[in-house]
């Protein structure tokens, strides 16, 4: 049974399952130290140079499952000791240059940036070479190559430098949490900060929900994710792990939908809400377009702040794809609402903590949202519910939706909307490729993740979004 | 003032919630009881095989789309005297 896309992931999940064991168990603090040894148990490294340089690697991951470095804001951080600290980016010309008489690449670099030595073999001059690539076409033998260093090539905002020792180094002020750099860097040594052990405390502390009840804010690309088992098994699970009762975040998508076709219409000109990264992307790097947000809180929160009208007492755990939310559950419109966020990786490590194959569970209902709510995890998804929502209140207005996937057409989106010159009148921005299926924090990310979520959303019983959050109206006088 | 409490949980829901809903606001406006009686919704009252659950207040009654008028008359007015 496959669970995971790379063994980077298997182990941190080793990690954030051990430390769930022993934070069930209520000897966390006890065997702290020892995690590392009960991964790694001796004998020949597997990983890195010696055992002992693993176990202070793994008493690093340790430290993040816990909740990592308090004095860091940032929920992403890097584990300095595990980088492996790959050479720099840009142009290099390799073993294989022949030292050939033609030099083709010298005669293409606009910058003077190549030399060669006795052997005639190329050289480039780093301080003077821009990484045009022009060498690199031009020769005959493939010599040069572009060298990335996985984080940096995954972090397209480019917040992620080399620091002086080499290690990779995240500039706060521009990063977005979005997890790019995690899921990418080969050797695990970017890492998203884990909250499980908030969550376990909570379920703990709710003594089988008679203190308080604990819901679970289920994200709708679930249904890409822990395909091994039907997604009634998986409910049972997160059942079975405590929670009181799990809710669709795709209920408080139908609701955004509902409410931002109508702040579209008067507004005219709209960028989404829903994705926390893409809003944190605004404010830091186009700061001008920031009053063009929408003024809906995300789909989960939306949902939670209702679940929270209906029993205040309760506590809400988001339990999704993404790492950005953990930021996000930290914002003051966010934070009286949603007490704590998960990923599904770290929903996978608190099933195998308690022992739980949800292969062998009977299957619980998830079923609050429409067809519409369902599809905004992935991208695309947002700007057909929109659409609909428009259609179904009647209101006459021309969607034209510029569906972004991923953050690099999100730049591009912004860089056009930010001149005055937006291809369209609403910029559905998702940071991650494919859309939230395509989140740091899914187990496995697979081309066929979307047509599960679509799946998924014919499932729904409700068919329009209308129907969907008519329940949300309970009480009140409908518009 | 009497409240309703319908469970608008995942199993409820596809029992037809939205439905018993429904049921009770037409029946309600057309006896004009609204301010006697606050409806809401709450995410499962965990009897999730007695659904749809429904509180009158505090008590709890099993309810589905076909027995709603029959509930609204058999529990819901007599209480409200």
């Amino acid at each position: 049974m496959r669970k995971f896309d790379t063994k980077v992931q298997y182990l941190k999940y080793k990690v954030l399952r051990a430390v769930a064991r022993h934070a069930w168990k209520g000897d966390l603090l006890e065997k702290l130290i020892d995690i590392p040894k009960e991964i790694v148990p001796g004998g020949t490294p597997t990983m890195r140079c010696c055992v002992y340089k693993e176990r202070a690697i793994l008493a690093e991951r340790v430290k993040i499952a816990m909740g990592g470095d308090p004095t860091n804001p940032n929920v992403i951080e890097v584990i300095d000791i595990a980088c492996d600290e790959c050479p720099a980016s840009g142009y290099s010309v390799t073993d294989a240059c022949r030292g050939c008489l033609a030099h083709r690449c010298e005669d293409v670099c606009p910058k003077e940036a190549i030399t060669f030595d006795e052997q005639h073999k190329a050289h480039i001059d780093k301080q003077k070479c821009v990484n045009c690539g022009r060498c690199a076409q031009a020769c005959q033998y493939s010599a040069i190559i572009n060298r990335k260093r996985p984080c940096e090539n995954a972090c397209k905002i480019k917040a992620i430098s080399m620091a002086e020792g080499g290690e990779a180094k995240i500039d706060n002020s521009k990063c977005i949490s979005c997890g790019a750099c995690v899921y990418q860097c080969p050797f695990g040594a970017i890492s998203d900060k884990s909250y499980i052990l908030n969550v376990i405390d909570m379920l703990k502390k709710s003594s089988g929900n008679e203190k308080y009840k604990v819901y679970a804010v289920v994200a709708p690309s679930v249904a890409s994710n822990f395909t091994y088992a039907k997604l009634g098994q998986v409910i049972s699970g997160i059942e079975k792990l405590g929670f009181f009762h799990c809710v669709e975040a795709a209920l408080g998508a139908d609701m955004v939908a509902y409410s931002e076709c109508k702040e579209l219409a008067e507004k005219g000109f709209l960028t989404s809400s829903c994705c926390p990264a893409f809003v944190d992307y605004i404010k830091k790097s186009f700061p001008k377009m920031a009053q063009h947000i929408s003024h809906n809180l995300s789909p989960a929160a939306t949902i939670a702040k209702y679940m929270k009208e209906t029993d205040p007492n309760c506590k809400i755990v988001f339990i999704g794809p993404c790492t950005a939310k953990k930021m996000e559950v930290r914002l003051d419109r966010v934070r009286p609402y949603i007490d704590s966020a998960i990923t599904f990786e770290e929903l996978q490590a608190l099933f195998d903590s308690r022992d739980i194959d949800i292969t062998t569970l009977g299957e619980s209902a998830l079923d609050n949202a429409s067809y519409f709510g369902r599809i905004f995890a992935r991208s695309g998804g947002l700007a057909d519910a929109v659409a609909e929502a428009l259609k179904e209140r009647g209101i006459d207005f021309d969607l034209k939706a510029v569906s972004c996937d991923g953050i690099e057409q999100c730049k591009a989106a912004l860089l056009k909307a930010q001149v005055g010159k937006a291809d369209g009148n609403f910029i559905e921005g998702m940071a991650c490729v494919g859309g939230c299926i395509g989140g740091a924090g899914c187990l496995t990310h697979e081309a066929k993740n979307k047509a599960d979520v679509d799946k998924y959303g014919r499932q729904a019983m409700e068919k329009t979004i209308k129907d969907a959050i008519s329940v949300y109206n309970i009480g009140k006088d409908a518009e | 003032m009497m409240k309703i409490t319908i469970c608008i949980g995942s199993s409820c829901h596809l029992k037809g919630s939205r439905e018993v809903v429904e049921g009770l606001q037409k029946l309600i406006a057309r006896d004009g009881l609204k301010d006697k009686i606050e409806l809401a919704g709450t995410f499962c009252l965990g009897k999730c095989q007695t659904g749809v659950n429904v509180l009158v207040n505090d008590e709890r009654f099993s309810v589905s789309p076909e027995t709603v008028e029959e509930f609204y008359s058999s529990a819901v007015l007599p209480r409200l005297k």
